[in-house]
């Protein structure tokens, strides 16, 4: 067990505790770097599909993990993020100038669907926010001069610097963008949590009564929340809608947002790594299934992707509420503690019902 | 006549969103959470009575499936409760809010393996005859639907005032740990709306599945119960049949008057506004809380 002793502020906030954990992290990027020479185009592009599921996991994990508002209509975000980029493009922008402003525009629509939204609590802010996703669908159909309607878009060529970006041809170049941008998201998401409005997010997640008693506005760190998150979301559902070639008003369904949000409940609701675990389930999920039904020999079953994947989220929230990360962080604990972990370490707080309603 | 007709019609789907978000309502007056696995628990219930009653499943009398179709769906309640629900007391809404909706995909799964994923017809005796006064037509299944959506929310709305047990779940709700020190069975008060919530699905489901033809994304009109169940304000039961009326009748009349496209997004568009503009609903049920 490494102890970090701490003797100021400074030495809390760092990016990484110690050298150990940084060689650690430099080893993962290394690994990853090169691991276009060691799979094949098949699996990187699956590992592709990962990194775009995490990029917009991580836009919901800090609006749901950090800052403790639900959102059922993240697709809606994802869908936007993505219409916009492909707008941008055809206006004649380069890709990486669209793709950044097709997320700061997600960001400001969101954060000003977000000043309403705010007055709603817990289940009330679900129910907008799965009602946003289903008019999303809607909408979309409804703008056809800017979406395409039902026919949808074919995604336009991609270009950075001259390269062109192919799924077909180059999966590596594709595999690299996904990379570059879940590393940007996620340094971003890292350092946003050591700023101040992280703090911030955390109180307002923990307690709105005594976060406004300390001093935070909390009308402004949730719409900052909303936007930030909104923004992420919008860049991953750029990458998806590109990555998946063609897509229509389909694509952005709701039921993407329920998915996106099990995704961070699986990986470990207020971790990043949660994000980048639940994001290798749902998507490795599929392709398991289906290699275990072929290897008992039935035939497919429709429906069993989704039947399957609640009945493990089902299990995670009764046994694993903290998700994999969740657990993976007792497992270490018990190692580093050796023998004198206890039980009710990582034991939460129950808080029992009262409501505002009269009758 | 048109009018009348739009009108009626909508009516009758109306009392099937409002019965839906009886369900809602019920379990949200007593434990606080809402189960957005309603309208999936609807889908089941009209599933197990297609299976008792159609010729190729078994094939039983429809009067006679009905009570033990009520049963198998309140028992199934029940048992949910036992064995999930139970476990989430004491945490956040949130929790229960995903936990339901994953229950919601588990239960279309398991009606699309027993059922099969076609469209199927219940035989029922509601389906057939069709009642015409004046110009207007309506189903016998329309005209059922009304009255025994009436029928349902009075008969909630006194359990709810009146009955021993009744009072027993508002007081679990207003504040759990009180209710308990006073000597209610919190966890089985739990139980039993839970159950009722399961009977609640299953007329709705039987109704549903006599006005037409059903599938298993049925469950998916739970989406607009939430919109009823939002507007008339959650936790009130006459508020449900409200808003879900309004729902039903706003419907038809958008596909109607509005252009194709702009119609079917008139319900999320209310239910959005009525969010915004009034949070608790139309018929609020929360006072300003005194410290």
């Amino acid at each position: 067990m490494r102890f970090h002793f701490k003797t100021s502020y400074d030495q809390d906030i760092r990016l990484f505790p110690d050298w150990w954990n940084f060689s650690l992290y430099v080893a993962l990027l290394l690994l990853m770097l090169v691991l276009p020479w060691l799979i094949d185009g098949f699996y990187l592009g699956e590992v592709t599909n990962v990194l775009i599921w995490a990029v917009a996991g991580l836009g919901l994990m800090l609006l749901t993990g950090q800052t403790g508002q639900v959102s059922l209509g993240h697709s809606a975000f994802m869908a936007l993020g993505c219409y916009s980029c492909v707008n941008f493009m055809e206006l004649g922008l380069p890709f990486l100038a669209a793709f950044l402003l097709a997320g700061i525009v997600t960001g400001i629509i969101g954060a000003i669907i977000a000043i309403p939204a705010l007055k709603l609590h817990g289940v009330y802010l679900a129910i907008f926010t799965l009602a946003l996703a289903i008019l999303a669908d809607d909408l979309i159909v409804i703008l056809e001069p800017w979406t395409g309607g039902v026919n949808g878009y074919f995604a336009p060529v991609i270009e950075i610097f001259g390269i062109e970006i192919n799924r077909w041809a180059a999966p590596e170049t594709w595999y690299y963008l996904a990379l570059g941008t879940s590393i940007f998201v996620a340094l971003l998401y890292r350092n946003l949590l050591r700023s101040p409005l992280g703090r911030a997010f955390a109180a307002v997640r923990d307690s709105e009564i005594s976060a406004q008693a300390m001093g935070v506005d909390v009308a402004r760190t949730k719409t900052l929340a909303f936007g930030l998150s909104c923004a992420f979301a919008g860049l991953g559902g750029a990458l998806m809608g590109l990555f998946a070639g063609a897509f229509n008003n389909e694509t952005f369904n709701f039921l993407i947002a329920i998915q996106l949000l099990m995704m961070i409940i699986i990986g470990g609701l207020g971790f990043i790594h949660g994000a980048f675990l639940g994001a290798i389930v749902i998507a490795f999920l599929p392709q398991f299934l289906s290699i275990l039904t072929d290897n008992l020999g039935s035939a497919s079953i429709p429906g069993l992707e989704t039947g399957v994947f609640g009945m493990i989220l089902i299990a995670f929230i009764l046994f694993e509420p903290m998700g994999l990360y969740g657990r993976w962080l007792k497992i270490r604990t018990w190692l580093e503690l050796f023998p004198f972990a206890r039980r009710d370490m990582f034991r939460r707080q129950k808080t029992y019902l009262k409501t505002e309603r009269l009758r | 006549m048109d009018v009348l007709q739009l009108l009626l019609s909508g009516l009758a789907n109306g009392c099937v969103y409002g019965l839906v978000a009886l369900g809602f309502v019920l379990i949200y007056k007593a434990t606080e959470a809402v189960n957005f696995a309603q309208g999936d628990f609807m889908m089941l219930g009209a599933f197990v009575m297609v299976g008792l009653v159609n010729p190729h499943f078994m094939g039983l009398n429809f009067w006679l499936a009905v009570p033990i179709a009520l049963i198998i769906m309140g028992a199934l309640g029940y048992l949910l409760d036992l064995t999930v629900l139970r476990f989430m007391f004491g945490q956040s809404q949130t929790a229960v809010v995903i936990l339901t909706i994953s229950l919601g995909f588990v239960i279309r799964f398991v009606a699309g393996v027993i059922w099969g994923h076609e469209p199927q017809n219940l035989h029922s005796p509601l389906a057939l005859g069709d009642v015409r006064f004046g110009g207007v037509v309506l189903s016998l299944a329309d005209i059922a639907v009304i009255v025994v959506t009436l029928l349902m929310t009075l008969a909630l709305w006194q359990f709810f005032q009146r009955t021993k047990l009744g009072l027993a779940m508002q007081a679990a709700s207003q504040n759990q740990m009180a209710a308990y020190y006073m000597g209610i069975p919190v966890k089985r008060v739990q139980g039993a709306v839970w159950a009722l919530a399961g009977i609640v699905a299953c007329v709705a489901g039987i109704l549903y599945g006599s006005k037409g033809t059903l599938d298993i994304s049925a469950g998916f009109i739970g989406i607009k119960a939430f919109a009823a169940a939002v507007i008339g304000g959650f936790g009130s039961l006459p508020g449900a049949l409200m808003g879900g009326l309004i729902v039903g009748v706003i419907e038809p009349f958008a596909a109607r008057y509005l252009p194709t496209g702009y119609s079917q997004i008139a319900p999320y568009a209310i239910l959005i506004f009525v969010l915004v503009f009034r949070p608790h609903g139309l018929f609020a049920q929360v006072r300003v809380k005194k410290v």
